[in-house]
């Protein structure tokens, strides 16, 4: 898990949910680094084992930060900007076509 | 800079796309601007500055000693883009590179890209491709579990957003930017435990030739610096031989294997690094010619004296070209934009090749004593190819060590192509990106043979996933409607 540095330049909060738990992020960091610093241990579960992963690259390229956001399933939460009031939630295995319009 | 942030506001073609705003990127878009190139900058992350320079615009890290003056510098090379009259659309995702239709005798590009949920095709006549390097994929044991990070996501998570590790952490792998992590997360508050070096002793004997130049190289001093300062504060340990992440549905320790020794430490985060290579899939999608590179270990695409790839039209600048850090990289992006400038008729051969001295002198100085580097820290062949049949090596598809070496050798599977018919690694969401090196390495171990031999992944636009939606809403071209009828 992570935590903020002591003198980090405090950024707007903005209110956000994780599987329907209300928290909050600062406004500059992505939808991982926010649910990191939230301590928020995993993000999805896998669709072949269903074993749980957690955020493993934060540049784009494992796909293991894959998230659920407002609905839509399949998001690589490291590269989304969070924003006010998002609704954020663990992506159980595949995407599912009821969450296109969630 | 002209900041696009909407797919709209894209125009139908430009001169120049440059793709990637590391250092590479950000210098090549800026050098073609003030050449009067018509250039388009784009770049999936929100801020420009690409991995190394990550967030240098916005980070929320305060204390300047944390990140180091080296990443400081990131600033510089921004502000000189912004300063340009390029065209800029950040959180935009590049998916496809193919040929232009509405250019009937060739030589032009139709690419397509994704921002905000809509996609388009644009035209773009020069392509530099300046995606830069990823870490190279360390798989052992447990490596899926969360609490298992790269090193570099830990930097990138500092940069970015000013969070380090809660808990007890734990570094381990091989090369310098092991050493600058460990500084730069101990400098903003960490609690590292242990910072665990899986160097080869033998490479030792393998770099040495290489030292002389190395002894005369801008990396000496720096790197004695960070090594000095991190050995000074924090508990190293060298000569690793194995490492398997443990815990159930989290990590819970790492155990870590010396000489014939086995110990465990408890830690709540595990940073793996294993170097970096350049990330190949954009460029090996577009049809470019790649080798594989012996001494950096890692495929690397066939690039001419002004970094033009097999395609004509395509160059590759930066760590993406072959790795050579942040400075070869900004260097390598301006020969490119040269390169670029002049076969788009804004200059003649001798002008280009006038202006490109003094920049290919600073290149050579700037990647003296690399092969040192690259000798000294090539990872153990247990790292490459691992030892455990256990160990996840696609994490996407969950396909085992155990199963690529049977898929080779008992079925006779010799290429990651055929390798990826069998048992679909390489065909989830990350496209091979985090198994396609130790594919290719096992195959190569298990047959007998060289991973130059062996080969890569043939890869496929879209390089990036898109969504069915956005190519249904894509704006029809003439040219689109008039393939459908036909």
């Amino acid at each position: 898990m992570f935590r903020s540095m002591r003198d980090a330049k405090a950024g707007a909060r903005l209110s956000f949910t994780f599987d329907g738990r209300p928290l909050t992020g600062r406004e500059g960091d992505t939808v991982t680094a926010s649910l990191l610093a939230n301590g928020v241990t995993a993000c999805r579960e896998t669709p072949v084992s269903g074993v749980p992963r957690a955020p493993y690259c934060l540049m784009g390229v494992c796909f293991d930060c894959l998230v659920v956001i407002d609905g839509i399933g399949n998001r690589q939460g490291c590269l989304v900007p969070l924003r006010e009031g998002m609704r954020i939630e663990t992506q159980h295995g595949r995407r599912q076509p009821e969450e296109v319009y969630g | 800079m002209k900041a696009v942030t909407a797919i709209d506001q894209l125009a139908e073609s430009y001169d120049l796309v440059v793709v990637g705003a590391g250092p590479a990127g950000l210098s090549a878009a800026a050098r073609a601007a003030e050449l009067g190139v018509n250039v388009l900058l784009v770049d999936e992350n929100p801020a420009p500055g690409g991995q190394i320079y990550r967030a240098v615009t916005m980070t929320p890290v305060t204390d300047r000693n944390v990140l180091g003056t080296d990443y400081w510098r990131g600033a510089e090379i921004v502000a000189r883009f912004e300063r340009s009259q390029a065209s800029y659309a950040g959180s935009c995702t590049l998916w496809s590179i193919g040929p232009d239709a509405a250019v009937p005798e060739g030589g032009g590009f139709e690419i397509g890209l994704s921002l905000d949920g809509r996609a388009r095709l644009i035209g773009a006549r020069q392509l530099i491709l300046a995606t830069g390097a990823q870490e190279r994929p360390f798989p052992i044991p447990g490596w899926t579990l969360p609490g298992v990070m790269t090193a570099g996501a830990a930097q990138i998570a500092l940069k970015s957003a000013a969070i380090v590790p809660a808990g007890r952490t734990v570094i381990a792998g091989c090369g310098p930017l092991l050493y600058l992590l460990a500084g730069q997360l101990a400098a903003a508050g960490a609690e590292i435990v242990a910072v665990l070096d899986t160097t080869p002793r033998s490479n030792w004997l393998k770099a040495a030739a290489a030292l002389p130049n190395f002894l005369r190289s801008p990396y000496l001093a720096k790197g004695l610096r960070l090594m000095a300062k991190a050995r000074r504060s924090l508990r190293f340990v060298g000569g690793v031989t194995g490492l398997a992440a443990e815990g159930a549905g989290k990590l819970a320790a790492v155990r870590v294997e010396r000489g014939g020794s086995i110990t465990t430490i408890a830690c709540d985060t595990l940073l793996l690094h294993q170097g970096v290579i350049p990330g190949v899939n954009l460029s090996n999608a577009a049809g470019c010619a790649h080798d594989f590179d012996t001494v950096q270990h890692c495929w690397v695409p066939r690039l001419d004296d002004w970094l033009t790839s097999s395609v004509p039209g395509i160059a590759v600048a930066g760590d993406g070209a072959g790795i050579g850090g942040a400075e070869s990289a900004a260097l390598r992006g301006e020969v490119a934009a040269l390169s670029a400038a002049h076969r788009l008729g804004r200059f003649d051969a001798r002008e280009r090749d006038r202006e490109a001295e003094p920049l290919r002198a600073k290149l050579v100085r700037a990647l003296h004593g690399r092969r040192f580097l690259d000798l000294l820290y090539r990872p153990a062949p247990q790292f490459l190819a691992p030892r455990q049949d256990e160990t996840i090596i696609c994490r996407c598809e969950e396909v085992t060590a155990g199963q690529v070496r049977d898929t080779a050798t008992r079925l006779g599977v010799t290429g990651p192509n055929q390798m990826k018919a069998f048992l679909r690694c390489g065909m989830g969401p990350c496209q091979g990106r985090l198994c396609g090196p130790t594919v290719v390495e096992l195959i190569a171990e298990a047959n007998g043979t060289t991973p130059a031999e062996v080969g890569y992944y043939r890869l496929r636009p879209p390089v990036k996933p898109v969504t069915l939606a956005e190519l249904a809403a894509l704006p029809q071209s003439e040219a689109a409607v008039k393939a459908v009828v036909r």
